[in-house]
């Protein structure tokens, strides 16, 4: 009883956490038709932000509220500030080329951000715990949770409750699921497709780096915390299908779940299970669960 | 591949056989690893003209190298000839599988669940105690149909294997390009549903263009393996993954040859560049590749397809 619970509650925290970086990726492919490789840098930007943040205000002595906060506010200004440049800078040059050439140009601008990091970060790792610390723990039926995962969980559910709410009632919104349904014809009735472009990427951007913060307390701030973070956010997307919001909300339940189960019961499977449920899904459903049919063009 | 160009590969392949002994020892293991990793390549190459990009061909290469050393570590047998072989069998097999759930994907999926793929292995290698976990584990000294080389003559011994193991290759694949298999690489590219149309069934050519990649993954792990000593999960890596599809992005589709000299000439400016700036090796690779595919999106091998065709419009 106690296994089943601490598995819910595990696969809980890890979905939320699986769900955030999720959702900016999924949110970028939907509307652009790009695999952005360089998701795991935001994460990673984020991360790090996030390790310097908590560094600033652990010395300054600021109450933990202020703190926590800071340390979103200037990773989503880093991820601002990257989707921005990388936007227009970049990607604006390969719109209209193949997807697989997108995905080649977003790897690149990955290996060089991993790059970047080094050079301002140097390679040594970081440790930010002291949110999670100063959080404090809480016992629920004999388990012992920490504040800081609640939290984390209420940060995916609110996340999923906005983006629902404004892509369903807000202007942004619906024109977003106009460029989404077929951006030719959206542009065709007047929407602003380039301006969607650019907000809709800086949005995935923050995003990303929103993930990267929340989760520094979490682990160790170390180079290549970005690579793990890309194919696992892709595993959850593609069971839930390329683009689909509420996919990836499933998506994340169902691999958190399943890989909560699989450290608690045979430690061993941990890696292999999140694949495993992802071959297995895609067998059934090879776009994933929650895409809509396309036609065939000729 | 033309008259010519079957005359120009000859004679490269003679110059570089013959030019080996002059050369020291350490510019022969290196050009050694350069050309069983071209090996990789080439099988990229074969799916890059169908459009396809594998971000986790790495898996074949890792299936290889340790298909020879678990062989030469459980049997004894060390015969470097037939560990070639086992290597590409056995990677050619995985490929087989799990080119059944592969051939029904295009584009990002394809290069994406290929990544997948490659890190379950390199994460399940990585678990494995009795493998050497991340450090991996020597591979036995092989011999050649009972011929013993010592150590001087090994390197040379590799060196001449993996330049006949490529030999081989290069010919067999310039032949499947002209086969019908082979011309269809550029209209599924392009078009697939018309391919489709024609009568051909688009998955088993694809398929089998999975299955040839792989063989030809594991033939080049298997021969690294031999050459470096060593494997270790690594082999199976993201990063190993990303090096081979940047030399075939730098390298182009547009030759066999172009697969080989990419792999060499990559080889010689990574022992170079990463002696000189080892912080800023993966800033350099991102930005070639950028600038590649901004400004030559056939690869360097198309500069040479460039001239040859203004050539001809000059006869």
């Amino acid at each position: 009883m106690l296994t089943s619970f601490a598995i819910l509650t595990d696969g809980l925290v890890y979905a939320a956490y699986l769900f955030i970086v999720a959702i900016g990726l999924t949110l970028i492919f939907g509307v652009m038709k790009i695999l952005n490789v360089a998701h795991g840098s935001f994460y990673a930007f984020g991360a790090y932000g996030a390790a310097t943040a908590v560094g600033i205000y652990a010395n300054a002595d600021w109450p933990a509220a202020l703190g926590f906060l800071f340390m979103l506010v200037l990773a989503m200004t880093i991820g601002l500030v990257m989707g921005i440049i990388l936007e227009r800078g970049l990607l604006r040059q390969v719109y209209g080329k193949d997807e697989v050439i997108t995905v080649l140009v977003t790897y690149a601008t990955f290996l060089i951000l991993e790059d970047v990091i080094v050079l301002l970060w140097g390679p040594q790792s970081y440790a930010a715990y002291q949110p999670m610390v100063s959080a404090g723990n809480i016992e629920i039926g004999g388990l012992v949770l920490s504040n800081y995962d609640i939290l984390l969980v209420a940060i995916a559910a609110a996340l999923a409750l906005l983006a629902y709410w404004s892509l369903k009632f807000t202007r942004y919104g619906w024109l977003l699921t106009t460029v989404i349904f077929d951006r030719e014809t959206a542009a065709a009735f007047g929407v602003n497709v380039t301006l969607i472009y650019t907000v809709t990427f800086i949005i995935g951007a923050m995003l990303g780096a929103l993930g990267g913060a929340v989760m520094a307390p979490k682990i160790a701030v170390t180079l290549g915390i970005g690579v793990e973070v890309i194919v696992l956010a892709f595993a959850v997307v593609a069971i839930g299908g390329m683009g689909s919001i509420e996919g990836a909300l499933i998506g994340a339940l169902i691999v958190g779940i399943c890989r909560a189960a699989a450290v608690h019961l045979v430690p061993q499977l941990e890696l292999f299970v999140i694949y495993g449920v992802m071959a297995l899904v895609l067998v059934v459903r090879p776009y994933g669960l929650f895409v809509r049919a396309q036609p065939r063009k000729i | 591949m033309s008259g010519r160009g079957q005359l120009v590969g000859g004679l490269m392949f003679l110059f570089a056989t013959a030019a080996a002994p002059l050369l020291p020892d350490w510019i022969v293991s290196l050009a050694t690893v350069a050309l069983a990793n071209a090996l990789v390549v080439l099988g990229l190459v074969v799916l890059w003209r169908a459009g396809l990009v594998s971000f986790g061909q790495a898996i074949y290469y890792c299936i290889g190298a340790y298909a020879v050393a678990l062989t030469a570590r459980w049997t004894g047998f060390r015969d470097a000839f037939a560990l070639v072989v086992i290597g590409g069998v056995a990677a050619g097999l995985v490929a087989a599988l799990i080119g059944f759930l592969l051939a029904r994907y295009r584009e990002i999926f394809f290069a994406m669940l290929s990544l997948a793929l490659s890190m379950i292995l390199y994460g399940v290698l990585v678990k494995t105690e009795s493998l050497g976990s991340t450090d991996g584990f020597s591979v036995a000294t092989p011999t050649f149909l009972g011929f013993a080389p010592h150590r001087d003559t090994l390197g040379l011994s590799l060196y001449w294997l993996t330049l006949g193991v490529d030999a081989v290759c290069a010919v067999l694949i310039s032949a499947y390009y002209r086969s019908v298999a082979g011309a269809l690489a550029a209209p599924i590219r392009d078009n697939e549903i018309r391919v489709e149309f024609l009568g051909v069934s688009v998955a088993s050519v694809v398929h089998a263009k999975v299955v040839i990649s792989g063989v030809l993954g594991g033939l080049g792990g298997a021969l690294a393996a031999l050459t470096i000593g060593h494997v270790d999960p690594n082999m199976s890596y993201w990063t190993t993954s990303g090096s081979f599809v940047f030399v075939t992005i730098l390298a182009g589709a547009s030759s066999v040859a172009a697969a080989f000299v990419g792999s060499l000439a990559y080889e010689a400016v990574r022992s170079f560049a990463f002696d000189l700036m080892p912080q800023l090796w993966q800033m350099t690779l991102g930005s070639v590749l950028l600038l590649t595919i901004l400004f030559l999106p056939n690869g360097l091998g198309s500069l040479v397809s460039r001239v040859k065709r203004r050539e001809e419009a000059k006869s």
